[in-house]
């Protein structure tokens, strides 16, 4: 498996995003905005959490626009796996590669915290290495979480099995418990919490190695 | 020439900061005080001849998110 990280400025989990695919099994090449172009031979492109650009005019806005996003597209259409983690999620949905909008969370306060995450799926690249219904320990750390989208999209994601997590405890407003959604293709993941933050024992929590595990295993195979 | 966009949560998308200043108002007792919506507002200065339209599509590609948000366009 072949991962790009992407870094932006303002990013600040590219690093440990990069580690976690590492300790997967994963050969890593950070790539930086302004590059036009994804490494050859990428499978997978992480977007990471962090404030990219400040999140000045809104979260992921200006890094959606960014030159590397175009190519970010671009592999995704042809089939590439995408994982935006937090603001990496913010990017995506910005992007549109995703459906919705995080908007400011519910209670206005910046939640830095361990959720319970409930496995709503377990039929993609990132998510097999879990039963549906499973609960994880996964942190999140955002001010702009709260997902929204319509009426009508929130039932398409529940019709076509999209929503990959929920929040047992909802934290920040999101609808429908939104944590984490999959493309229409299931190879594009974007999700609030930061599974990277847990997957080494020093972090103080191994629920997010499935994820990052299930991943390279099906990496390798195709 | 300038332009002014303004940026707003679109009816039906919960402002949880524009609830937070309802309440402060309240507490400060301003009473009466309904409902607030919290948005922004950009400020454009342009090239001679840019036209509405310009200004437009710049909001679609990037001053507004049309998911959540609607904008309205001044040109002053």
């Amino acid at each position: 498996m072949h991962a790009a990280v992407v870094v932006f400025p303002g990013s600040n989990c590219d690093r440990d995003l990069a580690v976690a695919f590492k300790a997967a099994g994963a050969q890593v090449s950070m790539v930086w905005h302004k590059d036009s172009s994804l490494p050859a031979g990428v499978d997978i492109v992480g977007i990471p959490g962090g404030f990219s650009f400040g999140d000045y005019l809104r979260c992921g806005a200006i890094a959606a626009n960014s030159p590397i996003c175009r190519s970010v597209a671009e592999h995704a259409g042809r089939g590439g796996y995408v994982l935006g983690v937090c603001n990496g999620f913010q990017v995506l949905t910005e992007t549109g590669l995703l459906p919705g909008a995080l908007l400011r969370n519910a209670g206005l306060k910046y939640i830095c915290q361990t959720v319970g995450l409930k496995v709503e799926t377990s039929q993609s690249a990132y998510t097999e290495g879990y039963n549906a219904g499973d609960v994880i320990d996964i942190p999140i750390a955002h001010h702009d979480g709260n997902y929204f989208a319509d009426d009508e999209t929130i039932a398409r994601l529940q019709g076509d099995d999209r929503i990959a997590f929920t929040y047992t405890d909802n934290p920040n407003g999101a609808r429908a418990d939104i944590a984490g959604i999959l493309s229409e293709n299931r190879r594009v993941l974007g999700m609030m919490p930061h599974p990277e933050r847990a997957a080494d024992p020093v972090h103080g929590g191994t629920d997010g190695q499935a994820l990052f595990r299930a991943l390279a295993g099906a990496l390798v195979k195709a | 020439m300038k332009a002014r966009v303004q940026v707003m949560l679109k009816n039906g998308v919960l402002d949880p900061q524009g609830e937070a200043v309802r309440h402060a108002l309240g507490a400060l007792g301003f009473d009466g005080v309904k409902g607030v919506r919290q948005g922004k507002v950009i400020e454009l200065d342009l090239d001679a001849g840019a036209t509405e339209a310009d200004v437009t599509a710049m909001c679609e590609k990037l001053l507004a998110n049309t998911v959540i948000e609607s904008y309205s366009v001044e040109m002053i």
